[in-house]
């Protein structure tokens, strides 16, 4: 009954009004810094907001979108389509086509200076308001068209002028007061000048708004990791991960920890389990293919016991895939990818400030049942901005058990009722031993009798199932018959379509994973009491949770699956319209 | 209970209980003899000494030696000492293994643990064959052995000089020894953990199982020409060029930084997150 307990949440049930905005351009318009800007403004305005953001594969130059969602309340995914877009040119415009639906009512700005629409975008039938940004711009000494546009984006999406104007001199201080000036005059130009077009939808006015972080999922993630206790990162670079070891590098210093640029990732794997032997808690980042490279490490962890967590930011895949996109297709090789019979815990977060909770949490579990994590985010939770309330802490656990000095006879692997030996670390006078991925006895002499390998898989496999998970295991919302069961980013579109589906007359729960492994069974029983219909939701091809889910006999053998693989991100109406036509 | 810092420890004090899966003969047990003199020698408590390995009949050692010991996996242990340093500078830590663990599978490892230069020594004890396996070439394995199943025609291929190697990916001290002469190998490991940086010691030590032929390396070894090692990497880089590979003593020495975090707190998290508030 514990999981329905957790039902009430921070969502309120009711769809709230927001706004969604794409602002696209060629390098060097200053695309992503004006996505940026405006995230600031919308926050000093007292709102939420979420900016999501893409990039053409060039490394240098290439064109840009921000995409943001405004709202007065949390918001986890972008929205079904935009009620506006601006261009800042049109150059390769046409790329973002698919990630910026539009309807009739949308309105496009954009300069007639700056050529046709392209026949993607054309195609919508949004109205068109035709500004002349780069003019206005030009009129302005040191002018920047970003700049104009933040202020024609700060009049029709009805945010204070002064909110813009205070981030502008906030991010632009560094450049001078010149600049500051001069943006400052594009800001009002841009917001003074003639619109003849309105938005239709408005926010509603906030009223001593809370207080919200402004973070992307990468760096909650790091901050997550922090939170735990990790003093030691290794580090090789891979997209979309990068950004989780960039934070960490300084903070990590600050910290009296560290982080090692390693020279791969089977190096990176096997660096956090040496420091891990070494009694500091330990984490690396990386994104599928380093996943697999680190797999044979991951079974030297679980054998040694060896406690590390992997945070791994998922992409499309296989192989190199689509980098700078998202997708959910890495839950198979994270729950089977080891070899052997490895008991471990594979996590995910369900939303940006859920990278710091999850991670968190994952580190504290993994320190209390010397166990080996993982932790899905992907990119679209990575690499996207949002206001957020601060994320709440993970359970403390027990904290590594460690072996008093002189624990004599120590033994490592002590086969314990609960499965978790005391953990002597380098240092602790007399009880020395070896730790060791070769299958071993309680003492850590390695062994191959039959009955030392029977006695440690079961005291591996006891340690996390026999464990107490607590109602964290999932976010559990909604009620009703029907049902959508879903994972990591993919709960933010499911919850808001439940949402939509339950304002319109249909009771919809959504379970939304956040312990994938071990499972807790029972407790998802419970969750599923009552529930008639089932529809999985997932960003991947294979339906890999459905078809695990189904291994371990949790769905009706009618349950539904809508299986969607990346790069585009899974919308509400998608979800809506599965669910109306599985009722 | 008496703490064994108080204690003066004699060499079979660094020695397990657990006896070698070692073949009669192989050179190995003259590198666990060393082992265990240079640590009684140097007189380190053995709580503070941590041994690293991956994956091979050398890479055993650490199970035989009584200090914390870490027995990974094939071609890791370079890796997982630098971790391990890295997280705890106050510890010694040691890498053992093999040639086929050190310069094939872990060849990447060796090369980035040289260039790092953190203050490890890392002992690769050579006999130029696989023997966990049952006698395959490793890369120190001549061009034309051709007793492998794997390599019915020889390898073919010049084998792997590990100093030249080493020289060239940065280490700062480079030493070759002997099994036949475990005091030899002794000292040689004393120099390696008091140098300040990556220690490089290639033991010769022969596999008596699938190289029987080794057992004649020691009417073959001799010492380097030059007795006192180098600390000019061309004259080092000369030594190596004219070497045999069968020369012992200390080739090289250097000092250069060595790469250490500090590991000194300076903030709190909770001081971190108040960069997130908007």
């Amino acid at each position: 009954m514990e999981a329905h307990s957790r039902m009430q949440n921070n969502h309120n049930n009711a769809p709230h009004p927001t706004l969604s905005v794409a602002i696209t351009g060629s390098g060097g318009s200053g695309v992503v810094t004006a996505g940026h800007m405006l995230l600031q403004a919308v926050a000093g305005a007292g709102y939420y907001g979420l900016m999501a953001r893409s990039a053409g594969p060039q490394i240098r130059g290439g064109e840009s979108a921000a995409m943001l969602r405004i709202a007065p309340r949390r918001v986890d995914c972008l929205d079904d389509s935009y009620q506006l877009l601006i261009a800042l040119d049109w150059l390769n415009a046409n790329r973002f086509a698919e990630e910026i639906p539009l309807t009739g009512d949308s309105v496009i700005v954009c300069d007639p200076a700056a050529g046709e629409i392209p026949p993607e975008i054309a195609t919508y039938g949004a109205r068109v308001m035709e500004m002349p940004l780069k003019e206005l711009a030009k009129g302005i000494d040191g002018g920047r068209i970003n700049m104009v546009a933040l202020g024609i984006l700060c009049d029709l999406l009805g945010l204070p002028q002064e909110a813009m104007l205070a981030v502008v001199e906030q991010t632009l201080a560094r450049k001078g007061e010149q600049v500051v000036q001069a943006s400052q005059t594009c800001v009002r130009v841009g917001y003074d000048s003639d619109k003849p077009l309105s938005l239709e939808a408005h926010l509603p006015a906030v009223d001593a708004p809370p207080p919200r972080w402004n973070i992307s999922g990468n760096e909650a993630s790091g901050l997550g990791a922090v939170r735990g206790g990790v003093r030691f990162v290794a580090a090789y670079p891979i997209t979309p991960a990068s950004e989780v070891l960039e934070w960490l590098a300084p903070n990590l210093e600050r910290l009296g920890g560290s982080l090692l640029q390693a020279e791969d990732e089977l190096a990176s794997i096997n660096m956090i389990i040496g420091a891990s032997f070494g009694g500091v808690p330990a984490l690396t980042a990386t994104s599928g293919p380093g996943l697999a490279l680190m797999m044979e490490g991951l079974g030297l962890a679980v054998a040694s016991e060896t406690p590390v967590v992997v945070a791994n930011v998922m992409r499309g895949g296989p192989s190199t895939g689509i980098p700078t996109k998202s997708e959910q297709s890495d839950l198979n090789i994270a729950l089977c990818g080891f070899h052997g019979d490895a008991p471990h815990l594979v996590l995910s977060a369900l939303d940006i400030a859920d990278c710091t909770f999850t991670t968190e949490w994952a580190v504290r579990l993994s320190e209390s049942l010397q166990a080996t994590a993982i932790v899905l985010t992907d990119q679209s939770l990575g690499q996207a901005r949002a206001l957020v309330d601060p994320p709440r802490r993970a359970p403390a656990g027990s904290g590594r058990r460690t072996a008093p000095p002189c624990d004599e006879p120590y033994l490592r692997y002590r086969l314990t009722d609960d499965g978790v030996s005391p953990m002597a670390i380098p240092g602790t006078d007399c009880d020395l031993y070896t730790a060791d991925g070769l299958e071993h006895n309680e003492k850590g002499t390695p062994s191959s009798a039959a009955q030392d390998h029977q006695r440690q898989l079961d005291k591996r496999l006891r340690k996390l199932a026999g464990y107490d998970y607590g109602g964290d295991w999932a976010r559990i919302s909604g009620s009703g018959e029907h049902c959508i069961v879903t994972w990591g980013s993919s709960a933010g579109a499911a919850e808001e379509a439940a949402r939509r589906l339950t304002a319109a007359g249909t009771g919809v729960r959504v379970i939304a994973i956040r312990l994938i492994s071990p499972l807790p069974v029972q407790a998802m029983g419970e969750a599923l009491t009552g529930v008639r219909r089932v529809l999985v939701v997932e960003q991947n091809h294979g339906g890999q949770l459905f078809h695990y889910l189904h291994s371990l006999q949790l769905l009706p053998a009618d349950a539904g699956l809508l299986a969607r693989p990346g790069p585009l991100p899974l919308r509400p109406a998608e979800i809506v319209a599965r669910m109306t036509e599985e009722m | 209970m008496s703490s064994s810092q108080t204690v003066e420890l004699k060499p079979k004090d660094y020695k397990s209980d657990i006896k070698p899966v070692w073949c009669p003969g192989c050179g190995h047990f003259a590198v666990l003899s060393a082992v265990t003199k240079a640590l009684a020698h140097l007189g380190l408590p053995r709580e503070e000494v941590a041994l690293v390995s991956g994956i091979g009949c050398s890479s055993r050692i650490p199970a035989y030696v009584s200090v914390y010991g870490f027995h990974g996996i094939h071609g890791r242990a370079l890796a997982a000492a630098q971790g391990l340093k890295a997280a705890r500078p106050d510890l010694t830590v040691i890498v053992a293994g093999g040639d086929g663990d050190g310069f094939s599978i872990g060849g990447n490892h060796f090369i980035h643990a040289c260039r790092r230069n953190m203050d490890l020594t890392y002992i690769v004890m050579d006999n130029e064959v696989y023997g966990m396996t049952k006698g395959q070439a490793s890369p120190t394995t001549a061009p034309d052995w051709a007793k492998s199943k794997l390599t019915p025609h020889g390898p073919g291929v010049p084998s792997f000089n590990p100093a030249a190697i080493a020289l060239a990916s940065g280490a700062t001290f480079i030493a070759r020894g002997f099994s036949g002469d475990p005091n030899g190998i002794a000292r040689l490991l004393v120099e390696a953990i008091e140098h300040p940086g990556f220690s490089f010691l290639q033991v010769l030590s022969p596999c008596t199982t699938f190289r029987p032929e080794q057992k004649e390396w020691k009417k073959v070894v001799h010492p380097f020409a030059e007795q006192e090692p180098t600390a000019n990497p061309v004259e080092a880089a000369q030594r190596i060029q004219a070497d045999d590979g069968m020369s012992t003593g200390m080739l090289y020495r250097t000092l250069v930084p060595v790469w250490q975090p500090d590991n000194v707190a300076t903030t709190q998290v909770e001081a971190l997150e108040g960069g997130f508030q908007v």
